[in-house]
């Protein structure tokens, strides 16, 4: 006659966890790889327009920002729209210097694909991004992207 | 001597700090790439007076951008959900019209001799006009230009813009090419 043993003595049965460590590394390798780290510091609050045609932004390496917004700290800075370059205030006359030094920062093959990405908040005024604009033309960078949030197409 | 085991090494500590250093860059991680509307800056003249020759009036599609964020565009106010359609009438002129650009007979590859329109839309806005309201019309401007090479790409070659070759591509740019201008700034005195 067959006979039904009881496997389980008590006790719960352990778990094989060797290959964990594995899969984590995996995934960990994976996000180390795909991971950009934050450059700057933003000192000014931006929430970027929606549009509908947006392009993505290739290539990283070529791209420069220029941040206007109103200051985080409005206590100290003021409510009136600032410029951001790198991780301090500028003013308009700075973006020359900025680019220039951007510009010299890359390979001298890369240098004409350098494109300049304004972030503007949605309620700074054209004056300050008219301004940013003619500044850009005197220093010869004319690829310029406006960055915009991708909206639902209506 | 008897021979020694090799003690096995407790490695189940592993998986935690693995897992802390995943937990780090999950945080740190941003993947958002950057999106935005690409345009190209006319290189500054230095000549107060420039001698290119002055362009038509028919060929110009003027949208001027007041304080108030209202549009003016070849003289008549408009709002902007009907700009995208205005814009493309213009580009294309499907008509021929008087009043809209001129058009040149041009060699364009998978097409032939083409009428290719000589227009060109001048964006000029004021200083206190509202960087979003700008974006809108910068944004139904690239619309338009957009729509236009979609509906040729589907009428030529049968299949979306996006998914021609970069050769149908190229053939479809020379036809509509995109020359949105932002014109110089002015100062207006309040």
């Amino acid at each position: 006659m067959a006979k039904f043993r009881k496997e389980r003595k008590g006790g719960q049965q352990k778990l094989n966890t060797s290959s964990l460590p594995d899969i984590v590394f995996m995934l960990l390798f994976f996000f180390m790889v795909a991971t950009s780290m934050k450059e700057v510091t933003m000192q000014v609050k931006i929430k970027t327009p929606e549009a509908t045609e947006v392009t993505k932004l290739e290539q990283k390496s070529l791209v420069s920002y220029v941040y206007v917004g109103v200051p985080m700290s409005t206590k100290k800075y003021g409510t009136e729209p600032r410029i951001q370059l790198n991780d301090s205030f500028a003013t308009v006359d700075g973006i020359q210097d900025y680019v220039l030094q951007e510009r010299e920062g890359m390979k001298e093959s890369d240098r004409p694909k350098m494109t300049v990405s304004i972030k503007a908040d949605a309620d700074v005024q054209m004056g300050t991004v008219t301004d940013i604009k003619q500044a850009l033309r005197k220093a010869q960078a004319l690829k310029i992207s406006y960055s915009a949030r991708k909206a639902q197409a209506k | 001597m008897a021979k020694k085991e090799t003690p096995e090494l407790n490695a189940s500590s592993l998986a935690d700090i693995a897992f802390l250093l995943l937990i780090f860059f999950l945080v740190a991680t941003t993947m958002s790439t950057d999106t935005g509307l690409a345009r190209m800056l006319p290189p500054m003249s230095d000549s107060k007076d420039d001698d290119a020759p002055p362009i038509k009036e028919r060929n110009v599609f003027t949208v001027n951008l007041n304080f108030r964020n209202e549009l003016l565009v070849e003289g008549d106010w408009l709002q902007v959900k009907d700009l995208r359609a205005k814009a493309k009438e213009f580009i294309a002129n499907p008509a021929n019209l008087e009043s809209l650009p001129e058009k040149t007979e041009t060699e364009v590859e998978f097409f032939g001799l083409y009428p290719v329109s000589k227009g060109v839309i001048s964006l000029l806005n004021d200083r206190g006009s509202s960087y979003q309201a700008y974006l809108e019309v910068q944004n139904e401007l690239q619309a338009a230009y957009n729509e236009l090479r979609d509906e040729l790409a589907r009428v030529k070659f049968r299949k979306p813009y996006d998914e021609c070759s970069d050769a149908e591509q190229k053939a479809i740019k020379t036809i509509y090419p995109q020359r949105i201008s932002e014109a110089e700034p002015k100062n207006y005195k309040k």
